[in-house]
């Protein structure tokens, strides 16, 4: 590899400094939609306590969203809960998102809140196709039974010592798979199939 | 079959002699009427007491969330009047929340106090609603005359107000969709001039009635901590003595103008929450009341071309107006990406939307919290100890409505 060297040619000693063209400032550009939650407090604590599993934190029209991994989040959730600075007392909601194109396939979102401190945190964690399983939070917060039984229920995703792990919207011996996935059809799957919609 | 001695239950009732009992399964609902729609619950008795109940739910499961994701923001509106079926004006309200959160966009004001005055009604007839069925589930069959006749006069002015009574669709992204009538003023200040002493018809039925206060005081009682960890909202939270509200936590549309409190119960039982609930519609009384008040001027929709529909007339004759109105009908308009999480104080409890856009017209994954799936997860908790008729004031306290608990 032959690397040029810088032409010189054109500069000369003595050029006169050009005063810089005043250029009319340009407008305010809006803030960012997501701007990075690292400085969030909230995201802060999670990071200092487990370097290992905090992944990014984003801020989006002022709620504050922290991405983790899997391994950690009953953890990270039993610190949310027991932390007296955190104190998230309140399961606001537990529901998962089929990101189909992407390699790590599913992430589950838990929303939760403190009654004290009056602060809310959402915590997000991807889970690939062939290994769709996280723990369970029901131990730390009792309400996430229903809501983690509906999410196995609607995409599939199992959870380890839940303690009744079985569908809850859908029959039980519904075996056409999981509604929200995004591949499957909206119309439905088996008999279903045969019903002659307009497309 | 084997008999055996009755296990003793925590949080009963004095119990009874004990009698040797055989364990019994008993299948209550779908089809039974105090079940308010389609709601099984597999009750294990020890005599009359139950030990046991499971709730199985999904009779009503329309797959909302599914059909969210094929169809425009603005076309997702009519599919929230048939979630909570009873109350639709506040679904629309939350769900409209939600996606104004998305967009980030803020509503004229007048547009908000319109929001807040038919919110209160709403909230009004919902709890009129609760009151009449939860009384005809006990038993006194008075109260439910009486509370329907004034529900039934509201529902009127959602008549005059949109055209129909329950299915409303009234609440559109960026406003309302039409302004109050004169009428309807003057209607509802007739309203709030009666509904006080309304209220006291029904504490003279209720309020001294033996039946009543036995088959409430007591009853399904549940301890703010457990109603907090169980992620219960609304009145059901706030009679264990819970201070939650979103409208004050978080205020939205022209509740932090006005003048009103919560009112919170002591014990956590469903008196308590039978008293929150009549406090409740004094307060909202209150609300509509300085609302119409102060009620400004100005527009009741906002003009956003690219998120609302333009006005009529002004599609007819502007040419830019009637490409906007073509995209929105087409495609719809394209949320920023994003996920949000909007909660609304409905009269139930939470109502709240999480919504995931990828900057499409339609929500990439919108999932809705209903407080009545998530009050039905600590109705085991609840109802364990107590006898087999009060499972049926156990239902009535939730207030339950299938059609948001299965979606």
């Amino acid at each position: 590899m032959s690397q040029e060297p810088p032409d010189k040619t054109q500069e000369t000693p003595n050029k006169p400094v050009e005063e810089p063209k005043k250029v009319p400032p340009p407008p305010p550009k809006p803030p960012p939609l997501k701007v990075s939650g690292e400085e969030h407090p909230i995201a802060r604590k999670v990071r200092d306590a487990f370097p290992g599993g905090y992944i990014s934190a984003t801020l989006f029209r002022a709620d504050i969203s922290i991405e983790i991994k899997k391994e950690d989040l009953f953890s990270i959730c039993l610190l949310l809960r027991d932390d007296p600075e955190l104190d998230f007392d309140y399961p606001v909601h537990i529901s998962s998102v089929d990101y189909l194109r992407e390699k790590v396939r599913f992430e589950v979102v838990y929303e939760f809140f403190s009654i004290k401190k009056k602060h809310q945190v959402r915590i997000k964690t991807r889970v690939t196709e062939d290994d769709c399983v996280v723990d369970s939070v029901t131990p730390i917060w009792k309400g996430a039974n229903y809501l983690e039984r509906e999410v196995y229920d609607m995409m599939g995703i199992r959870f380890n010592n839940h303690p009744d792990l079985k569908r809850i919207l859908l029959p039980d011996d519904y075996e056409e798979g999981y509604p929200l996935r995004k591949n499957f059809p909206v119309q439905g799957r088996g008999w279903r199939d045969t019903f002659d919609f307009p497309h | 079959m084997d008999v055996k001695e009755p296990p003793k239950v925590d949080g009963a009732k004095e119990s009874l002699p004990l009698l040797k009992t055989e364990e019994l399964l008993l299948n209550l609902g779908p089809q039974h009427p105090s079940t308010h729609g389609v709601l099984k619950v597999l009750l294990t008795l020890e005599g009359e007491k139950v030990i046991k109940s499971v709730p199985v739910l999904g009779f009503l499961h329309r797959g909302v969330e599914k059909i969210a994701e094929t169809i425009t923001y603005n076309q997702f509106i009519p599919h929230t009047d048939r979630l909570d079926y009873v109350c639709a004006m506040y679904n629309n309200f939350a769900y409209v929340r939600a996606v104004e959160k998305l967009l980030g966009i803020t509503i004229p004001e007048r547009s908000e106090y319109l929001r807040t005055i038919v919110a209160e009604v709403q909230r009004i007839i919902g709890h009129l609603f609760w009151l009449g069925t939860q009384a005809l589930d006990i038993g006194a069959m008075t109260v439910f005359f009486f509370t329907f006749r004034e529900r039934e006069y509201l529902l009127d002015l959602f008549d005059e107000l949109c055209g129909a009574r329950l299915t409303t669709s009234w609440y559109r992204v960026g406003g309302v969709e039409r302004d109050f009538t004169p009428k309807i003023i003057d209607d509802l200040y007739k309203f709030l001039e009666d509904f006080p002493s309304k209220i006291d018809e029904y504490n003279t039925l209720l309020l001294n009635n033996r039946i009543w206060l036995g088959r409430t005081k007591d009853i399904a009682v549940i301890s703010g901590e457990d109603a907090v960890a169980f992620g219960l909202s609304g009145p059901t939270l706030r009679g264990s003595g819970v201070d939650y509200d979103l409208r004050k936590l978080s205020p939205y549309g022209a509740y932090d103008k006005v003048e009103w409190t919560v009112p919170l119960g002591t014990k956590g039982d469903t008196y308590d929450r039978y008293w929150i609930r009549i406090e409740e519609m004094k307060e909202s009384s209150k609300i509509i009341k300085q609302c119409l008040d102060q009620l400004p001027e100005g527009d009741y929709i906002a003009y956003l071309p690219q998120i609302v529909v333009p006005p009529k007339d002004r599609v007819f004759t502007d040419m830019e107006s009637m490409i906007y109105q073509f995209k929105l009908f087409t495609d719809g308009f394209r949320a920023p990406e994003g996920d949000i999480y909007c909660g609304t104080e409905a009269h139930k409890g939470e109502l709240g939307f999480y919504i995931v856009s990828q900057g499409e017209g339609k929500p990439y994954r919108l999932k809705i919290r209903s407080p009545s799936f998530i009050h039905m997860g600590a109705f085991d908790h609840m109802a364990k100890g107590y006898m087999i008729a009060d499972m049926i004031t156990i239902f009535g306290t939730y207030d339950i409505v299938m059609g948001e608990c299965d979606r």
